[in-house]
């Protein structure tokens, strides 16, 4: 062993496919705005923007094991941050969406804060009370429409076909930085922090991982993440409502799609997100049994293959298309086994 | 006279949150599991009273009789057979599945029994009022409540602190492995523990049923006080969680009383108050009022 | 008449494998020491008796019945009692309730409160203190008291000295003859290998999972027991 030559890296040949296929795939998206329809682009954006939420909840949970089902907050605010910059302070919107979303990631800082005085399951419903309040307190506000809602008049006011190239292209950030920014944090220093904390967080610490500062880390890039998603949704939908904005159903999707995608990876959101526009089709005329399937689908992927469907589709393949963690290469061998755990932790 | 009453009408609501979060904080006490489905698990308990009333004519006191032994049997069941195994998963699983139980249980409940509110008849009592003074009175049934659920409570705490039972509970919380060389089965543990929950949150569910008219979709803000009590409370401690219970009712009722007095919105006062005195313990000591065991 | 005999059992450490194939016999009545060095697989040994380690091969049958796949709470009710390694006492239970949960899972017998007081009197005036601020020597005390609520009919010892100052082991020890005579088997598990040969009727020493050694303890010389527990 110790005469052949060896290298140490992340790329196989899997995933050097996997870059040409999703340099392809955001090629071909980002032209959609010239030949598709309105209703084209809509749909797109909604997938888009889930897309960004839920890489933003795999974030949380599925690598630094913050379960939070509050997300909505930073939604919301990311919305009523637009109607604030846009129409308030006469920004343009699409400018407005990127600062609103920097704004909320400020206050962000002492909602961290808080939510991190709990831990494990409280954490979870503390950010959820979070996100109640941020909904009354806003539902109280009569300049922001109190519980009637409002209309995002700095987006009302654009002309239809520019606002929907223009919600659509921020919209493609969103999903497309989502997944870059995880796949980035994931290949720093910072990720390998989050790996070990994933593994084992007392071991962790004990080796002098600043568990604190990693977690705090990536609930505000998680915040910064919701809220221009929440931007984005809004400037497309243009009329805004506080229970609309800030309701659970967000926190709903996002598990959803990262539970059944495979949870601790950067692939499972992205089929998680195809899985759940498949099953909205399927499933759109029998009202509320959508949820309940939902929901069932959910509960009996956590208890029979909690990696999700991606984790069934490596176990059969070893294919990794987002390269994290490094490979033994060796000459003159096809493939080898892969050092230190994967992504089940 | 009105701020007295206010604050004795906050009272007797804490009655009713402490019995709402007595069994959240018994099963984290003894498995660290925090059941997102609990709110709506006391909700399912009241549709299933309605159920019962509608179909066979019974008073809702006699479908209380029938219903909270029933969910005590369904907690058991559930925790036996889905729950025990995801503790065994990690930290995630058990929250995840709790929570996709809960989305299916108002889902449900809002198929089997349309968007429309319910309420469940407690007779004359639910109005009845002692007249204390010429400002305050005090209703029967709030009054029930409250006494029902410090008996519970007192209950709960002998319960662990007194029998067989309880302390082969507080033995598996602290070791789990040394307590299976008792002889004691976790599995059981837990399930029993699970049992008990979902029969006091039965309990607690029907009177919230009988106290106001309820929606399927009411599951979660239930948690929430739930939860809000038992953090306020502190963990590890029961009488703490009817503490807690009470000072999140005061300060809703005292809340919306100074939101009227004041002239600003009402929606200032009430559930928003409450989570606000819930945000300052949290800021001020996170460990809240009466902390017995850590937050972990 | 033999109350336990493995036979061939090998086990796991995780990964590890920790016994290979090993065989041993207990009589009633009888009291039998273990040693071995760290690491040795002496805990896991005990571990497959008392069903807190699973057995991948052999077997273990005690009173004549197969009870390597039956989970350790199980076993408490056959009358197989373990004081783990390192104590494991209750820490927010009180000495008294922790010696009452030992009594979870009771057989018919003499054992009572009083009766661990009396045999062990530094914890009577420790009744209700709670476990957490007990020292080492009451902890290790309450173990065994605890343990002995449930009658067992063999009771298990992991390392009864480890940590301990030689002072307090030796008062531990003298525990030892009174549970003997009361009739109950035991089976210790020491690194100190003076204490185990004074206590034990016979002795087996374990090497790297396997049996290096065994004899009755009157009838082995210092060089055969120092050989077979280093190896050398």
């Amino acid at each position: 062993m110790n005469e052949r030559d060896f290298s140490v890296g992340r790329m196989t040949r899997a995933s050097r496919a996997g870059l040409v296929i999703a340099l392809a795939a955001v090629a071909v998206l980002a032209v959609v705005p010239f030949w598709g329809t309105s209703g084209n682009l809509h749909t797109l954006i909604d997938a888009l923007t889930l897309l960004a939420l839920a890489q933003m909840w795999n974030l949380l949970a599925g690598y630094a094991g913050l379960v939070s089902i509050g997300q909505q907050a930073f939604i919301g605010l990311g919305a009523y941050g637009l109607v604030v910059l846009g129409d308030k302070a006469g920004l343009h919107p699409f400018l407005a969406v990127p600062i609103a979303a920097l704004a909320v990631t400020v206050i962000a800082v002492p909602t961290a804060g808080l939510a991190f005085r709990l831990r494990g399951g409280y954490f979870a419903i503390g950010t959820w009370v979070i996100a109640e309040v941020y909904r009354l307190v806003i539902s109280n506000i009569s300049e922001l429409g109190s519980g009637t809602g409002i209309t995002v008049g700095s987006a009302a006011e654009l002309e239809r076909g520019t606002r929907d190239k223009g919600a659509y292209w921020l919209a493609l950030c969103a999903g497309i930085g989502a997944v870059l920014v995880v796949y980035l944090i994931l290949r720093s220093r910072l990720g390998l922090a989050l790996t070990a904390i994933r593994d084992n967080e007392t071991g962790a610490q004990s080796l002098g991982v600043d568990v604190l500062r990693a977690k705090v880390i990536v609930y505000l890039v998680a915040a910064f993440g919701c809220a221009f998603a929440g931007a984005v949704v809004y400037l497309n939908l243009i009329r805004l409502q506080p229970d609309a904005a800030f309701t659970v159903n967000w926190t709903v999707y996002m598990i959803f799609i990262v539970v059944i995608g495979g949870i601790g990876t950067i692939e499972g959101p992205i089929l998680g997100t195809a899985v759940f526009f498949v099953m909205q089709e399927l499933l759109a005329d029998y009202g509320v049994w959508y949820l309940v399937a939902l929901g069932a689908v959910a509960v009996v992927v956590m208890l029979v293959a909690p990696g999700g469907l991606w984790s069934l589709v490596l176990r059969r393949f070893d294919l990794r298309l987002f390269p994290v963690q490094r490979r033994l290469r060796m000459e003159g061998v096809a493939r080898l086994p892969e050092l230190g755990p994967g992504p089940e932790g | 006279m009105t701020w007295v009453n206010a604050v004795v009408q906050g009272i007797l609501l804490g009655g009713l949150y402490a019995l709402f979060a007595a069994g959240l904080s018994l099963v984290f006490g003894v498995m660290r599991l925090v059941n997102l489905a609990h709110g709506d698990l006391s909700i399912l308990a009241a549709f299933l009273v309605v159920a019962v009333v509608d179909a066979a004519g019974f008073s809702a006191w006699v479908g209380l009789v029938l219903i909270v032994p029933a969910m005590f049997a369904i907690g058991y069941l559930l925790q036996y057979t889905i729950l025990n195994r995801t503790l065994e998963s990690g930290e995630l699983a058990p929250l995840l599945v709790t929570f996709g139980i809960a989305i299916i249980l108002q889902n449900v409940l809002l198929e089997a029994f349309s968007a429309d509110s319910r309420g469940l008849d407690a007779g004359s009592i639910e109005t009845d009022s002692i007249r204390v003074t010429d400002q305050l009175a005090v209703g029967w049934f709030p009054l029930l409540t409250f006494v029902v659920s410090v008996l519970l409570l007192g209950g709960l705490q002998l319960l662990t602190s007194r029998t067989r039972v309880g302390r082969a509970m507080r033995a598996t919380a602290d070791d789990l492995r040394a307590a299976e060389l008792m002889g004691i089965d976790h599995r059981r543990i837990y399930a029993l523990a699970m049992g008990i929950a979902l029969g006091t949150v039965a309990l607690a569910g029907v009177f919230f049923g009988m106290r106001t008219t309820f929606f399927p979709s009411d599951g979660p803000v239930r948690l929430i006080f739930a939860f809000e009590a038992v953090i306020i409370g502190g963990l590890g401690s029961l009488w703490g969680t009817l503490v807690g219970g009470v000072v999140l009712g005061v300060a809703q009722t005292v809340g919306t009383q100074i939101a009227f007095s004041a002239g600003i919105s009402p929606g200032w006062g009430g559930v928003l108050a409450g989570h606000l005195v819930f945000l300052a313990v949290l800021a001020m000591r996170p460990t809240g009022l009466f902390a017995r065991t850590q937050t972990t | 008449m033999t109350l336990l005999r493995l036979d061939g059992v090998s086990s796991f450490y995780g990964d590890f494998q920790a016994l290979f194939g090993v065989s041993l016999e207990v009589e009633e009545g009888e009291t039998l020491a273990i040693i071995g060095a760290n690491g040795a697989g002496k805990s896991t040994l005990l571990g497959t008796i008392a069903g807190s380690v699973p057995v991948s091969s052999g077997s273990v049958v005690y009173a004549g019945q197969e009870v390597g796949r039956l989970r350790s709470h199980t076993r408490v009710e056959l009358g197989i009692s373990l004081v783990p390694e390192g104590r494991r006492i209750f820490p927010s239970l009180s000495v008294e309730e922790n010696l009452l949960v030992g009594s979870y899972r009771k057989r018919p017998g003499a054992w009572t409160v009083r009766r661990v007081f009396e045999l062990f009197p530094l914890l009577a005036p420790l009744a209700r203190r709670a476990g957490a601020k007990l020292s080492g020597g009451e902890q290790q005390a309450l173990a065994i008291g605890r343990a002995l609520m449930a009658n067992p009919r063999l009771l298990l010892l992991d390392e009864v000295s480890l940590g301990l100052a030689p002072v307090v082991v030796k008062q531990l020890y003298e525990a030892i003859p009174a549970i003997a005579g009361a009739g109950t088997t035991i089976v210790l598990v020491e690194q100190d290998i003076g204490q185990a040969i004074r206590a034990a009727d016979r002795v087996y020493c374990l090497l790297e999972g396997r049996i290096s050694l065994h004899g009755r303890s009157s009838e082995l010389s210092r060089e055969q027991i120092t050989t077979a527990y280093f190896g050398v």
